[in-house]
């Protein structure tokens, strides 16, 4: 890798130095704010794409933010004489803090998240404008900064607001980047596919989410500080325009949303074509083609440029291409030292007079279980007995409405989903839900990263092999919709186990297996077990159940109706009641 | 502080402007509720709705009854062609919103080309006539647009819970493969709502000629009060919106009349606001 990156950063040397020497030449001034208006969209594109490309939640107030920036630089440089360089951090930081606040509203709220915000957003585009028409700030005659000082880089001012903007341009860019290839954006990728497995996974989805809004929201702020000085007369009409909303969606979306560079390819694109039909009554007409642009792209070709150029560049250079090769697999430490004596009394897990209820249906009627160190626990009951609502109290998902989960001591009935997962408690999905945009790999090294604590490079390797011990290793880089239901199943323990948990919660994992497959299924829970992972099983099939399991737990109703050895519980009158029907007790 | 009978007249006004937005919230908190698909370009085909029976009530003289059938049938037409194009490319929730949202700024744009910026005003006759009860007016069209309004909400709502097809509409919404699987013609139903959410628009948008000035940019004015209405009402209740938007259109009005007029458009984001702080499981 080292002997190709170094050609790319030559070339990008050489690129930025030539960016920044075109004002100290007499390139002409049409060409120069012509590039102005490319790094302008650029960053306006670039930021907008780091919460909602990522992440999947489409903001329609970027102009919100871009205004608030545009205010703040524009009313301390003209009334309270801060010098002008000083206002673009602060223009930021407002705009951040603007984006937090709306994102702390939103990003809590449990169903249609991703419609809320972007409706919230608009709504927010047009009370920030209100407010500002409304009072001194604007008060609807617009702000002058003619008369604002700008230090001279050549010996103008115009090249200062050029290398402003291209600054802009290259802090949004790396921004993007760094984000695209950290730990949080794995995570925006991961909220992206679907929000609650990401969180149970343990990516403290709230969290990165604010982060990335007020980011995205902060960039715009510092870009709309320079432009208030670029077009020194601002007006609420203009700085809060539709187009200002719509263009850096487009040119994320044209450009390609899921990769850091497409907004910036789209902005190019996009600024070039429309350059020229900018000003005049075609104004109008031009935004009208740019939204009917927005459509086509939206239907025809929604996953943008950016994909099937990266695939003409890894035909032209292969060997800057990423390899394919499977990472060199590596076992991570267990979280627990091997326990081959199973079965210590001590608790593990103890759920301890568990409510839950869903508007009139109590799903969990006081449910007390408790789940010792190295055990496994086999969960049965009938459909609608609250199993998988208990799984989903356990890691979090539902918060209880009485009683305590106490986790090795720890009570973690109140703690996120996220925190739980961390801890040590990892599930599987009866109905296995992958990220589907992310590969078989890339599936497995989230738990490893967010579950397991793991580094980004050891991740891939333990995700390596988990592959291998669950039979995926030919899968890695396939996306999940590429592999059948049975290694779908496989690929949701992998996940489960990457995450090393020292409990695994295990849904109905042998559901739509066949007979072969499911003697395969069950010689890997042993073996899981072996390694000193104590699991909760939750499952139908009688004959795993009872071979499977040290102690049996019977949910019905809601509550505990029984709790033993597999042979105890199969003869508890109350089970064979419950299960055969009151003719069959005794 | 401003008179009592100032106050009483700002909660009739607000009643009534309430019910217009309960009448724009209708269509999009139907298709939001039950199609799930978050439609931005209703506000658009609203106002579009109101140039038209504009330009045929000053240009070509057509009284706006007629005008209204005539949109009303076009945009049920509209609504099952969208709808066609949702479910021909399989779009989901969020794109959605992506498309609707450009239709909205096309349907700007083609306003603003075609009859300018400048704002429009329907003078008929009957404009600005009142009922006098005491000493408080009632507005006739904005009554009757009232009326328009409960009528057609309470209708939805007894459609959907009476009827054979308005059940299977909230079935689809709910489970829609399920619902098939049960024998209802997911398809075609929705097809049909779609048309329906679109000819709503339509009534809305003979009432704001009625009633409003226009200008194109309204249409961003709106969305934020009319999300407002429909998350206040709940998704897919009729009632809900028509009540929601009453109770902006009267807070609204109480801070015109209390406060200053230009706060007005900010009475329903804060709304919103407290209740997705203190109320978030509403949603």
């Amino acid at each position: 890798m080292s002997a190709v990156r170094l050609p790319v950063k030559l070339g990008l040397g050489l690129l930025a130095a030539i960016l920044i020497a075109v004002p100290a030449t007499n390139v002409p001034a049409y060409y120069v704010a012509f590039l102005y208006l490319v790094f302008f969209w650029i960053a306006m594109a670039t930021s907008w794409n780091i919460l909602s490309g990522f992440a999947g939640y489409w903001s329609f107030g970027h102009a919100a933010f871009f205004g608030t920036g545009v205010y703040t630089s524009a009313t301390l440089a003209t009334k309270f004489g801060v010098p002008f360089l000083l206002t673009l951090p602060i223009a930021a930081l407002l705009a951040a803090a603007l984006g937090a606040a709306v994102g702390f509203v939103v990003f809590r709220i449990q169903r249609l998240r991703g419609e809320l915000f972007a409706l919230m957003t608009i709504s927010v585009t047009f009370v920030v404008a209100t407010i500002i028409s409304n009072t001194p700030i604007d008060g609807g005659s617009g702000v002058y900064l003619i008369s604002v000082a700008l230090p001279e880089i050549f010996g103008s001012q115009n090249a200062t607001i050029y290398l402003l903007g291209l600054f802009m341009a290259a802090a949004a860019l790396a921004l993007a980047y760094w984000v695209y290839h950290s730990r949080m954006g794995r995570g925006l990728f991961a909220i992206h596919d679907d929000e609650d497995v990401a969180e149970v996974k343990g990516v403290p989805t709230f969290r990165y989410k604010l982060a990335a809004f007020a980011l995205s929201s902060g960039i715009a702020g510092a870009v709309g500080g320079v432009y208030s000085i670029y077009v020194s007369y601002v007006t609420v009409g203009e700085t809060f325009e539709i187009t200002v909303i719509m263009y850096p969606v487009v040119m994320s979306i044209f450009g390609g949303s899921r990769h850091w560079l497409g907004p910036a390819l789209g902005a190019v694109i996009v600024t070039i074509a429309l350059y020229g039909f900018a000003a005049g009554p075609q104004a109008i007409l031009v935004r009208g083609g740019v939204a009917f642009g927005l459509i086509v792209i939206v239907l025809l070709l929604p996953t943008g440029v950016m994909p099937s150029l990266q695939r003409c560049w890894a035909r032209l250079f292969p060997s800057l291409a990423p390899g394919r090769a499977l990472p060199e697999p590596r076992a991570a430490e267990p979280r627990v030292p091997h326990a081959a004596s199973v079965t210590a009394l001590a608790p593990l897990l103890e759920c301890r007079d568990v409510w839950k209820g869903f508007g009139g249906v109590q799903a969990l009627k006081g449910v007390t279980l408790d789940v010792r160190q190295g055990e496994i626990l086999g969960l049965v009951g009938p459909n609608g007995s609250g199993k998988s609502t208990l799984i989903n109290v356990i890691t979090g998902h539902f918060k209880l409405d009485d009683g305590a989960v106490v986790f090795d001591g720890t009570p973690i009935g109140a703690l996120p989903a996220h925190r739980i997962a961390q801890l040590g408690i990892a599930r599987s999905y009866q109905i296995p839900r992958p990220f589907n945009h992310l590969t078989v790999l890339d599936n497995v090294a989230l738990a490893a990263v967010f579950g397991g604590g793991s580094s980004e490079a050891a991740a891939r390797r333990e995700a390596s092999y988990w592959l291998g011990y669950t039979g995926l290793g030919g899968r890695a880089f396939h996306l999940p919709e590429q592999i059948n239901l049975h290694e779908r199943k496989f690929l949701e323990l992998a996940r489960a186990l990457a995450a090393r948990p020292r409990i695994l919660l295990l849904d109905e994992v042998l559901s739509g297996l066949n007979n072969t497959e499911i003697d395969e299924a069950m010689k890997l829970i042993l073996d899981i077990r072996a390694r000193g992972t104590t699991i909760i099983f939750v499952e139908h099939l009688m004959r795993a159940v009872n071979k499977l399991s040290d102690r049996v737990a019977v949910l019905n109703g809601g509550a505990l109706i029984a709790l033993g050895t597999p042979d105890e519980t199969m003869n508890d009158q109350e089970v064979v009641k419950v299960y055969l029907g009151k003719a069959h007790a005794v | 502080m401003p008179s009592l009978s100032l106050i009483e007249q700002s909660v009739i006004t607000g009643l009534l402007t309430g019910g217009l937005y309960g009448l724009l919230a209708l269509g999009l908190s139907m298709s939001w509720g039950l199609l799930r698909l978050v439609n931005l370009g209703h506000f658009a085909i609203a106002l579009l709705g109101a140039y038209l029976t504009w330009f045929m009530g000053t240009q070509l003289g057509i009284p706006p009854w007629w005008a209204g059938l005539i949109i009303v049938a076009a945009f049920f037409i509209y609504g099952i062609a969208l709808h066609w194009v949702f479910m021909r490319f399989a779009v989901t929730e969020m794109a959605s919103m992506l498309i609707t949202f450009a239709l909205a700024v096309i349907i700007e744009a083609t306003l603003q080309f075609i009859w300018t910026a400048d704002f429009r005003r329907y003078e008929t006759a009957w404009g600005s006539q009142s009922w006098v009860v005491g000493s408080l007016y009632f507005p006739k069209l904005n009554l009757i647009a009232f009326l328009v309004a409960a009528l057609l909400a309470g209708g939805t709502w007894a459609w959907l819970r009476y009827t054979y097809v308005g059940r299977a509409m909230r079935a689809c919404a709910e489970d829609a493969p399920i619902a098939t699987a049960f024998g209802i013609n997911h398809r075609r139903l929705s097809f049909m709502f779609s048309g329906l959410c679109a000819a709503y628009a339509g009534v809305a948008g003979v009432f704001i000629a009625l009633v409003a000035t226009l200008a194109p940019s309204q249409i961003w004015a709106w969305v934020g009060v009319v999300f407002a209405v429909v998350i206040i009402g709940r998704l897919g209740n009729p009632i809900g919106a028509l009540a929601g938007g009453i109770l902006i259109g009267v807070c609204e009005a109480l801070t015109m009349a209390v406060v200053n007029p230009s706060w007005a458009s900010l009475v329903s984001f804060s709304v919103l606001i407290a209740l997705l702080l203190f109320r978030p499981r509403w949603v």
